[in-house]
């Protein structure tokens, strides 16, 4: 359970920082080992990427790229936090930064169910 | 309101939590309820007051899960199902019960060199302070803290970290790089930034959240991150 001291806005902004930068951390490895199949077993990887036809791959693809955005807007606020003159509105960056990356994700959604 | 509150209170002795019931009344701070139970139900309590009027930041104690100042938090803005929680602040050690040792706290005000370093002398006119002044303003900014640790209690960073100076150790350093009759800007930087500085800091704004007195220890702490970072490309203050 969440403790209650952290039940404010930026803690979950800093949770939700921190959840998708382990993600993506555990994501590229992989992501780079299937782009090196193109050079080392153009076949695999032809088999691989059938797969991402299924419909639940999809479905994770869009989990991954809102994290990937959720990752990069929520990054940008931070170093606006730290480099910029200070704002009072970092509630509302935060929560911009999410509807951002739920947006990118869902056109990109849309676009791979078409 | 009629019936007892029901207040479970930390006892350091048997490390759990007792249970003692409390007449409820329309007016009623935390504090006023601890205080009820040393005098009614259970003398050997300790705990930490003074002024009774959010002056002097010594009442600090979590309340269900939160830091709170206790003299001046109303139960009914807390009160869960008529249940309430209360144990010593996150963070320090505890003396007793609901008392912590406050040494780490201020020791740290020490090290990040919280004290002002004088540039002239008593033989000297007196500075005169021109309180709308841009300067002024960002000095005055962080000024108006009473010490009671309850950022330091809402910091995951000082949890985690148990040399981090906190955020109200820095937002005192913020406050003295913003003093222009201030002395030791350099010195001050450095320790404000040095391993267990500011860049600890996660940005999570739990201080901000839960500072009774509505300082923003994340704008400071923010405020020395871009400073140093200034600093070292040569465009600090001096
Ligand atoms: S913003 Fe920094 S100092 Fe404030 S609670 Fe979070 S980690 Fe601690
Ligand atoms: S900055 Fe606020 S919460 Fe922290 S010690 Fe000062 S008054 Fe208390
Ligand atoms: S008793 Fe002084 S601030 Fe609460």
């Amino acid at each position: 359970m969440i403790k209650p001291h952290r039940n404010h806005p930026l803690w979950f902004a800093f949770l939700l920082h921190r959840v998708s930068g382990v993600v993506l951390a555990l994501f590229l490895p992989v992501h780079f080992y299937v782009l090196a199949l193109a050079l080392t077993d153009p076949a695999g990887l032809n088999g691989f990427l059938s797969l991402t036809e299924n419909i639940w791959v999809k479905i994770a693809e869009f989990g991954l790229v809102f994290l990937l955005a959720a990752h990069m807007l929520g990054g940008l606020r931070l170093m606006a936090l730290e480099w910029l003159p200070w704002s009072d509105r970092q509630k509302t960056f935060a929560v911009t930064a999410v509807a951002g990356a739920f947006a990118i994700s869902c056109s990109f959604f849309l676009s791979a169910v078409q | 309101m009629s019936q007892d509150l029901s207040v479970s209170v930390w006892r350091s002795e048997t490390n759990a939590f007792q249970e003692f019931a409390v007449p409820a009344q329309k007016n009623q701070t935390i504090l006023d309820v601890v205080s009820w139970i040393q005098a009614n139900s259970d003398p050997t309590l300790s705990y930490r007051f003074a002024c009774r009027v959010g002056m002097c930041g010594s009442c600090a104690m979590m309340v269900n899960g939160e830091p709170r100042w206790t003299c001046r938090t109303h139960v009914k803005k807390v009160l869960k199902s008529n249940n309430l929680e209360i144990g010593p602040l996150r963070n320090l050690p505890v003396v007793k019960d609901l008392a912590t040792d406050m040494d780490p706290f201020f020791d740290k005000w020490v090290e990040a060199k919280g004290v002002f370093e004088s540039t002239k002398t008593r033989h000297d006119d007196m500075e005169p302070i021109i309180p709308d002044a841009p300067e002024r303003m960002a000095a005055s900014a962080a000024i108006e803290c009473i010490n009671c640790a309850v950022c330091y209690a809402a910091c995951d960073s000082v949890s985690g970290n148990a040399e981090y100076l906190g955020p109200a150790a820095l937002n005192r350093a913020w406050s003295l790089v913003n003093d222009v009759r201030d002395g030791a800007y350099e010195e001050r930087l450095e320790a404000a930034s040095g391993a267990g500085g500011c860049h600890n800091c996660h940005s999570q704004g739990g201080c901000t959240a839960y500072c009774p007195n509505e300082l923003n220890p994340s704008a400071s702490i923010a405020g020395l991150k871009k400073e140093t970072s200034r600093n070292w490309f040569g465009w600090g203050r001096s």
